[in-house]
This record gives C-alpha cells, sequence and structure tokens, in this order.
C-alpha cells in the first residue's frame, strides 16, 4: 500500500461510531511464517493441518468471528534487491514486506508499529518511493530497488544528511518511529530537495511519534535540506 | 561555572536509533526460538469452566502449553500474568509456544474453552448503585490494606440534582482549614461536576518481550521505561531471585506510564522458555496493545470552588469518583487532590475520592496520572471565575500560585521550590499574552480565535538510591546508571553530572546502562518525572565518593593529606606543588593495588541496597570505584510545575481546531539538557493535545467490548494535528534541595498543554465551559449552536 497521509481529525473521523465490525480484537498480526527457518517441514504440515475445520471458541459473546487462517500453499524462492544488493529468499504469497525484511534478511531497522497501515514505522522506500512495508506484498517488489534504513549510510559508513541531522537536532526520543520518519524524509528530499517546513510535514504524516517528537524532526528534516543544497 | 550541565551533547544511543541499529525486543533472534500466541477473553468478565487444550498440543509445531494454574497468582485485585477469571476483554488465559507463530495462533483456535460470563461495569457509578454490577466478584473497590471489598451508595444519594455528581460514602477523604469558612468569605462560588475520559497509552512499541534461561539465570528482553527498578519486581512474577534474572532493555518505544515497572506479561514468554528450554519470543500486536496495555484512569469528579473578589482562592472542595480498572490500577485521584492543593493553594480544601472497579483494559499511570485530568477539569473552571470577576486569566492564576513556602496535599508537606508565578510571568511575556488575548473571540467566517494558557503539576523526586562510577587504569570514567531509556535522555543528563563532578571531558567518559548483567546501580524506574532530581543525587554522591577516593589516594601516593590535593583535568594535584600530581588512570592503577574500598573490594557504608553491592562486586578490583547511597537532605515534596501558552483558531461549523501558537515554560530547577528540555516541552504538549481534544477509550455498552482500539479510532496527534513549531523556555531557577538545581518535569509539560487548550476552546466560544475531556468536534458544534450535547454530563463511554 502506498503510504497515505493522516488527515486532521475531523468531524466525520470523531463520528466514527463503534460497531463490533469494526473490532480487530481477533488481530490479524499473526504472521504465518515466523520461525519456519527451523521448522520447515513443521510449517508446511501446519498450513495444510490448518486447511482443516477450525474447532474455534465455543463460547463466543461477543458474535466476533475469528478469522481462520488457512494459506493453503508454499513459499516461492524470489530474488530482491534489498540496499544494493540481491538477496534470495523464500517468500510466502502473502508474505508483507515488513516480515521477509525483519524476519527472514535480518534487517529489524524498519519497524512494526501496528502492522496494518497506521503508523508508518515500517517505511521503506521502494524505487525512491515510501512505502508502508507492513501493506507491502514482498512478490510486489520483485524487481524493484528496496532501501531500508540499513541501506542509507555511504560506503564510509557516514550517516545520510536526514540521518545526522535527526542527531544534531535530538530529533528521536525512545526512536521506535525514527526508521520510519527517516526514510519519509530521504523520500521527499530525493523528490524535493528544497522542500518548506509545510510541505515537510505533509510528506511526513503518514508517521506517528507518539513521543510527539514532531517539531524536532521538523527541524531535522529542514537542515538535512540545507545540507544537501550546500552540497 | 558548570562546563557540562546545562549543555548539549550527542546522547550516545542516538546513533543507533536513526541508522535503525537500536535494538528492541521483538529485535532480538535466537536459534530455536520459540513464538508465543495467548489465548485472552473475548469478553470482560468470566470464569473459565472448561478448557481443552489437548488437541492443540497434539498439533505439529507445538510445543508447550502454559496455564494459570502454572504461574503465580497474588491475590485481587492484582494484575496477573494469566488467570482462570479474566476480568477485561482480551485479558490472557493461556499461552501457547510453538515453532512459529502462526502455529501457535492456529493452535490457540483449536483450544476448547467455556466461559461463564460474570457481571462486569463500564460505569462507576452505576456499580455504585445499591443494585449496580461489581467488576470482582468480591466486590467494587480496593480498601487500602485490606484490598477488594463492596461499597454501595444509598439510593437517596442519587437523588440530587441531575448532572451534578452524587457524593455517597467516599474511599479516601481528608481536609485542611476551616471549609465552610472559606465558603463563606467567598464572594463568587462554582460548583460544578466533571468528567475525564480514560486513554490508552499506545506507545509506538508493543509491549513484546523475549525471554531463554542461561546457566540458570533467566534473561529477558523488555521493552520498560526503567531499567533497574524493573528487576526485583519481574524475578518475582518469575518466582526467581533478582541476583538470577538478566533484565536487558536497552531501548524502549514509549511508555508514558505504562512500562514504569514489571508488568505480569513479560513473565509468559520467561516461563514458557523455562518450560520448553528454548528461547521465547512473545509479539505483542498493535491491536492487542489497546486490550492489554494499560490506559489512564478516567474521572467522575465535582469540584465546589469559592473565589474572593480578588480571584483568591478561599476554599476547595472536591469529590472524585476514580475509573479503576479491573486490577490495582493507580492513585491518580488522591494525586489529582494533591495537585489542586498546590497549584491553586486554596486556604481551605477537603478532598473526597473513591476508587471503583472497572471491567475496561486495565488503568495504570499515564503521564501526570491524577494532576493532568485534574489540570484539565480545573482549569477552565479558573477561567470560568476569572470572566465572572473580571479578572485577567494569567494575573487569577498568578494570585493563587505557590511559591517555595507553599505547602503541599492533605498533609501539607512543605516543598522544595516553586516558581510557578515565575512560569507564568515569564510565558505571558515571551507569549505576548496581552497582545493576543485583545485577538479573542475575533472571527473572520465561521473560525473564531481563541486565547488560553494552563497549568500543571507533578511530584518530580525522590531520594535514598544509590550512584555508581569506575574510573578504569586508562583514566576513562564509567557511570554505571540503572536509569532506563524511555526518549528522553535522562540516563545521559544525570550522568553527566559525575563527570561535571570529577572535571571530566564528555568525550572520556562511558556510560553504562541497559543490562542488568552490567552491574548496576539500584536507582529509581523513569517515572513520575523524577529521573532529573533523584539520578543527579546519585551520581553527585557516587562522584564525591570518588574524589575523595582519588585525592585520599593522591596523598598515599605523594605525601601530605588528601585536603592538600585539588582537581584539574582528569589528575589530582598538590595545591602547593603542581609537580604533584598523578593522573586519574594511574590513580585507578593505585586504587586497585590498595584495593580495600578504594577498589571496590570492601564496602565502606553498610547502607547501599543488594543491587548496588552485587554490582560493585562485579566491579570489584577493576579500577577505582565511588559508591554511595544518596542520604543528602531532602525535607520536601520536590514540584515539577509548568505553564502553557495557546492560541487556536477554531471553526464553529466543523468544530475543527487550529493550534496557531503553543508556549510552554518549564519550572524543573536548573536546566540540565537544554535541547532534551526542548524536546520535552514541545513534544509533552502534543500528547496534551491529543488528551484534550481527541484521545479516548469507549466501549459497546452491551457486551463491554472496547472500541477505541487502533490510532485511527484512539487518535493520538499526528504531524497535521500539531503547530508547524512550537515555543518554550524554563524558569532555570535551582532547586536548592538537589545538588545541581535540578528537578524533573516530563508530565505536567503535558497537562499545562491540555488545559491551555481547552481554555482556548472554551475562550473561542464566549466562555462556554465543557466541563469533560475529550472536547471532540461534534461537541463543539453543539457548543457553538446552542444545541443539547448528545451526551448526558456524568456520562462516560462517549465517544
Ligand atoms: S507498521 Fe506499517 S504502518 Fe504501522
Ligand atoms: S520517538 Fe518515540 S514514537 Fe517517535
Amino acid at each position: 500500500m502506498a503510504k497515505g497521509n493522516f488527515r486532521r481529525y475531523d468531524l466525520h473521523e470523531s463520528q466514527q461510531n463503534c460497531s463490533l465490525e469494526n473490532i480487530d480484537f481477533c488481530d490479524s498480526s499473526t504472521v504465518p511464517f515466523l520461525n519456519e527457518r527451523y521448522s520447515r517441514r513443521d510449517f508446511i504440515k501446519g498450513v495444510i493441518a490448518s486447511g482443516i475445520a477450525i474447532a474455534g471458541i465455543p463460547y463466543m459473546a461477543s458474535g466476533q468471528v475469528r478469522p481462520t487462517s488457512s494459506l493453503g500453499s508454499v513459499e516461492r524462492l524470489v530474488s530482491l534487491n534489498v540496499n544494493g544488493q540481491v538477496r534470495r529468499v523464500d517468500v510466502l504469497p502473502n508474505e508483507t514486506l515488513v516480515m521477509t525484511l525483519r524476519y527472514k534478511l535480518g534487517l529489524t531497522g524498519t519497524k512494526l508499529g501496528c502492522d496494518r497501515g497506521e503508523c508508518g514505522a515500517c517505511t521503506v522506500l521502494i524505487d525512491d518511493v515510501d512505502h508502508y512495508a507492513c501493506s507491502t506484498l514482498t512478490h510486489r517488489v520483485r524487481n524493484r530497488e528496496v532501501t531500508t534504513v540499513e541501506g542509507l549510510e555511504n560506503s564510509e559508513g557516514e550517516l545520510h544528511p536526514v540521518q545526522s541531522a535527526f542527531v544534531r537536532e535530538l530529533a528521536p526520543q525512545c526512536g521506535f518511529c525514527t526508521p520510519g520518519q527517516v526514510m519519509s524524509a530521504v523520500a521527499l528530499l530525493k523528490k524535493n530537495s528544497n522542500p518548506t517546513r509545510e510541505e515537510v510535514r505533509i510528506a511526513l504524516s503518514g508517521n506517528l511519534c507518539r513521543c510527539g517528537a514532531y517539531d524536532h524532526y521538523l527541524n531535522g528534516v529542514m537542515s538535512a535540506a540545507q545540507e544537501i543544497n550546500r552540497g | 561555572m558548570a562546563k557540562i550541565i546545562g549543555r548539549d551533547f550527542i546522547p550516545s544511543d542516538i546513533h543507533s536509533k536513526v541508522t535503525g541499529r537500536a535494538k528492541y525486543a521483538e529485535d532480538i533472534r535466537m536459534d530455536g526460538m520459540l513464538f508465543c500466541r495467548l489465548l485472552k477473553s473475548p469478553i470482560p468478565h468470566a470464569r473459565v469452566k472448561s478448557l481443552d487444550y489437548s488437541e492443540a498440543l497434539s498439533m505439529e509445531g507445538v510445543v508447550s502449553v502454559l496455564t494459570a494454574d502454572e504461574v503465580s497468582q497474588t491475590p485481587g485485585p492484582s494484575d496477573n500474568i494469566l488467570t482462570n477469571e479474566p476480568h477485561f476483554v482480551g485479558e490472557p488465559i493461556l499461552a501457547v509456544a510453538a515453532v512459529s507463530e502462526k502455529i501457535a495462533q492456529d493452535a490457540i483456535d483449536r483450544i476448547k474453552i467455556e466461559l461463564v460470563p460474570l457481571p462486569f461495569c463500564l460505569d462507576p457509578l452505576e456499580s455504585l448503585r445499591p443494585e449496580g454490577p461489581n467488576a470482582r466478584v468480591d466486590g467494587n473497590t480496593i480498601v487500602r490494606g485490606e484490598g477488594v471489598k463492596e461499597i454501595k451508595w444509598k439510593e437517596e444519594d442519587f437523588l440530587e440534582v441531575a448532572g451534578e455528581l452524587p457524593m455517597g460514602e467516599p474511599g479516601v477523604e481528608w481536609s485542611y482549614g476551616e471549609l465552610e469558612r472559606g465558603f463563606e468569605d467567598a464572594s463568587l462560588i462554582l460548583d460544578e461536576s466533571f468528567v475525564t475520559a480514560s486513554n490508552a497509552h499506545h506507545s509506538m512499541e508493543p509491549r513484546s518481550a523475549m525471554a531463554f534461561w542461561q546457566n540458570g539465570k533467566c534473561h529477558i528482553y523488555g521493552s520498560t521505561q526503567s531499567q533497574a527498578i524493573v528487576v526485583p519486581g519481574l524475578a518475582r512474577y518469575i518466582g526467581i531471585e533478582p541476583e538470577d534474572l538478566v533484565y536487558i532493555s536497552q531501548y524502549c518505544g514509549g511508555g508514558f506510564g505504562s512500562k514504569g515497572g514489571a508488568y505480569p506479561l513479560m513473565a509468559i514468554p520467561a516461563l514458557l522458555s523455562k518450560k520448553t528450554s528454548r528461547p521465547v519470543l512473545m509479539r505483542i500486536s498493535r491491536a492487542e496493545e489497546y486490550f492489554l496495555g494499560s490506559a489512564r484512569i478516567g474521572f467522575q469528579g465535582r469540584i465546589k470552588l469559592g473565589f474572593r473578589d480578588d480571584g483568591r482562592i478561599t476554599a476547595v472542595d472536591l469529590y472524585i469518583v476514580q475509573e479503576n480498572g479491573p486490577n490495582t490500577g493507580f492513585g491518580d485521584m488522591g494525586s489529582a487532590a494533591d495537585a489542586v492543593s498546590l497549584v491553586y493553594t486554596p486556604m481551605a480544601m477537603r478532598y473526597r475520592g473513591i476508587s471503583i472497579l472497572t471491567n475496561t483494559p486495565p488503568r495504570g499511570a499515564q503521564r501526570g496520572p491524577g494532576q493532568n485530568q485534574i489540570a484539565a477539569a480545573v482549569e477552565p473552571l479558573i477561567d470560568k471565575a476569572a470572566k465572572r470577576l473580571g479578572i485577567d486569566g494569567v494575573k487569577i492564576r498568578r494570585l493563587n500560585a505557590p511559591d517555595s513556602r507553599s505547602l503541599y496535599g492533605g498533609s501539607r508537606n512543605p516543598v522544595t521550590s516553586a516558581h510557578l508565578r515565575e512560569a507564568l510571568d515569564k510565558g505571558a511575556k515571551k507569549f505576548g499574552w496581552n497582545e493576543k488575548k485583545s485577538e479573542s473571540g475575533s472571527r473572520k467566517g465561521s473560525k473564531v480565535i481563541g486565547v488560553g494558557v494552563g497549568q500543571a503539576f507533578h511530584s518530580a523526586g525522590s531520594s535514598g538510591f544509590d550512584g555508581l562510577v569506575r574510573i578504569s587504569t586508562d583514566g576513562k570514567l564509567h557511570i554505571h546508571t540503572g536509569v532506563g531509556n524511555l526518549g528522553t535522555y535522562s540516563y545521559a543528563a544525570t550522568s553527566r553530572v559525575a563527570a561535571e563532578i570529577l572535571g571530566y571531558r564528555w568525550e572520556n567518559c562511558e556510560i553504562v546502562r541497559g543490562d542488568s548483567s552490567k552491574h548496576l546501580p539500584w536507582n529509581n524506574g523513569q517515572f513520575g518525572s523524577n529521573t532529573s532530581f533523584t539520578m543527579t543525587r546519585t551520581n553527585y554522591v557516587a562522584a564525591m565518593d570518588a574524589l575523595q577516593k582519588l585525592k585520599e589516594l593522591a596523598s598515599i601516593s605523594l605525601g601530605g593529606s588528601w585536603e592538600d590535593y585539588d582537581i584539574e583535568n582528569e589528575t589530582v594535584v598538590n595545591k602547593g606543588d603542581s609537580n604533584l600530581s598523578m593522573s586519574y588512570g594511574d590513580l585507578a592503577v593505585k586504587a586497585i593495588e590498595i584495593g580495600g574500598r578504594y577498589s571496590g573490594k570492601e564496602l565502606a557504608s553498610d547502607d547501599l541496597n543488594e543491587m548496588t553491592i552485587r554490582a560493585v562486586e562485579g566491579l570489584a578490583g577493576t579500577g577505582l570505584i565511588g559508591v554511595a547511597r544518596d542520604n543528602l537532605d531532602r525535607t520536601g515534596t520536590v514540584p515539577a510545575l509548568a505553564a502553557g501558552f495557546i492560541k487556536i483558531e477554531l471553526d464553529i461549523e466543523t468544530g475543527a481546531i487550529r493550534i496557531l501558537d503553543y508556549l510552554g515554560v518549564a519550572d524543573c530547577g536548573t536546566v540540565l539538557h537544554p535541547q532534551g528540555l526542548a524536546a520535552q516541552v514541545k513534544s509533552g504538549a502534543i500528547m496534551g493535545f491529543g488528551m484534550a481534544c481527541t484521545e479516548r477509550h469507549f466501549y459497546d455498552s452491551q457486551w463491554g467490548i472496547p472500541g477505541g482500539v487502533g490510532f485511527y479510532q484512539a487518535k493520538p496527534p499526528s504531524y497535521l494535528d500539531v503547530p508547524l513549531e512550537l515555543g518554550w523556555d524554563a524558569v532555570d531557577i535551582p532547586d536548592p534541595q538537589n545538588p545541581v538545581g535540578a528537578k524533573g518535569i516530563g508530565e505536567p509539560l503535558m497537562g499545562c498543554a491540555t488545559s491551555a487548550l481547552l481554555c482556548a476552546i472554551s475562550d473561542a466560544l464566549g466562555g462556554h465551559y465543557f466541563n469533560r475531556t475529550p472536547v471532540v468536534p461534534d461537541m463543539i458544534v453543539n457548543a457553538a449552536a446552542g444545541q443539547e450535547q448528545s451526551h448526558s454530563p456524568l456520562q462516560v463511554n462517549t465517544q
């Protein structure tokens, strides 16, 4: 899913009603393939087994229906171009990019804040455009260039101007949203190396920060832009 | 003149944060690692009648199951690890460990569970009615020292005027001064009921945890704001001694009170790992976080305020019914009352409160627990009074503001220093209060300007913890800290005190933190805005101990008495003869040579905490050890105070709010780290804006299921909800009871912004007071159109 921006909360949003259908209690964040490295055979059996009717919870107070998680398909070996390197990796049809990065390629810099396209902690670049990796299927990025926060430093290990500006401006607080903020900022500066503060905040508005470090992130991006333009 | 304190620096962990190298709990991988999933209660209160997990256990890939019967249970209303009587939707009943997360979840789906539904309660006032439901089978409130009890009010207690909080038998009560006389002397009395909604913490990092056992020790990677303070509590949950727990929390993706200390969930992967002899990762999802995470306590309250003609508050009568969640909850209502006693210094005050258990997501401390709700409730009422009395909003606050002689709470404790008046003055000047105020109410189309000022307080300092530093033979200073990494950089700012005292260049110092196997001292937790006060003291006393030892060792090596020596450029020099000098590194060698208390082989004092003693034992003989308990004087509550100033544009047709300008001013004593403080003033305000206008929990009233369970529903502010730039300042007057003058500040920085924004909304509406948080757009539209609100005055669980 390409990133959307958070809009100001308006009347309609505030009146969003609480219907039971809206409730994401039986969350879908369970990841089918986690750890298949240790148990490929077991995993495949598990997948087949889960195709069978699910017993379910006899007691269902609220009429919630737990989504059954049958997959019925297996991994395919694909080549991915991540941070300038071609990596061969087994990928399930429904596997999201964030999971491939974090659990198969060891790139844990890309964070999972919500796993449902709400927060931007998982932001990566796909062909230089910022995307939510939790809402992008890995199969969709074959033959494309994926850049994660780990891929920003140059070959001398120097930080990207956005990263060094974030350090100077003390932009991160807890740091959990930081890789996402960095990636959104890098994507913006690739398109527009001389943005206004307003343009920066619109570009970064798909990245939530519960610490509320927005002001310092904006300072950081403005400062990085200056540095890039100085050359 | 301070060389280090009060200056900006680059914290050592920030590089890892911008490069993605920082490892949070869910970033840890180990060979053979299992994944765990939880079976959670789908209903707000139930008893497990039967549980059949045989099919789950027989599935390929499922390794183990952990039930409530296998974990330690503490009597109610404590928070459980796993339970057979869930008290909220999403409370974990059982956990499964499997080779993949999918298999673990599939196994959970095959468990046959029968639950007997029990009565549940979402509204404290309902529970107080004679026939009202209780959140727990044994009662609806907690009586200190006695556990869960039942308190019901009488039918006639509820017969009072509609819209006003009924006030039956309270659970706690205190008072001072002559209340009745205070109200007699008042020329204006306000008697107002109010509601403040509960809201989720939604820290960006869910509370995932990873655990494994090695050589009889349990290792846990967790997500907590604190480091040292977590260890004893977590060890207790797991059922081991604190020295058998290696607790690692180098990074924490936000806590805001919800991850202050040990929480029971972390014990689940630890116990499953013990059972399976394999590492176990428990990922908690965003969705789950809204159910089994934590939330701010909500209030239904009533306050009677008496004002003299000049605006001075003569008397306050405060009653709070606290919505406590199903478990231990927190002491918000008492803190709220204490805050009122200090921020407004009423001449007489009575506080009554009752905490009622509810079957809602567990409640816990959230940034300014109690203090910020009451700021949100009372500050607009101060404006209401000011308007009636024809007094300016800053002036009436100045008049009632505390100073360093003011007393705190029902116990009338002294305070260490209070400079709210100075904060108001500084803020009003910098913000241009008078000029901006003159624009208030001006209208363009449907947009009206509103201006507001708000204040908040939190007690911000503790004492009695330990400090530990080590000088190694290369002359480097290693500052061991048990402070957690919650994102404020206080672990570093407080550690820098040791460098200051010992005259170190910061480049020659290293902070040791984040892992209990690294010999960390017993420090307080990173909650309650206390770190800046508490751990500057511990680092000060440890550095003073090291300084004394450096001088003694120099006198032993070079002759004379220790008093003949001074420090300069990381060297100890004889005051009379500068040729007699020794570097810190050489003195560390000497310390090892002599041993004893110099190298930590012996301890000079017997008042250190067990954790610190173990840390010193671990470091003994590796350098010069400075270690001490903070026995410095502290004779009062340490107040953190803040004032916020705001200008908004309110669209009365849509209820949309645009914040045009914000300035926060902190009274936090000496500023330790200006850039860090700036970040806190601004970001605290942003969290405050969310509390004022968007964030709240709400429930399906028929089934008791939480509805605000996504960012888009619970609504923490985004970039677009806040101004492009925010302003900050600090009073910067040292606190006399801290060796470097520092006090904490994190929490009131939020409350002053919440209350300022609420005041500005009311100002834009020409003095309409909602007596409720959050003030959502439809409430504004209703108010602007002169329509009735869709909720009744004391209703909780509104949208
Ligand atoms: S984790 Fe992808 S948007 Fe939140
Ligand atoms: S820095 Fe903590 S969430 Fe952004």
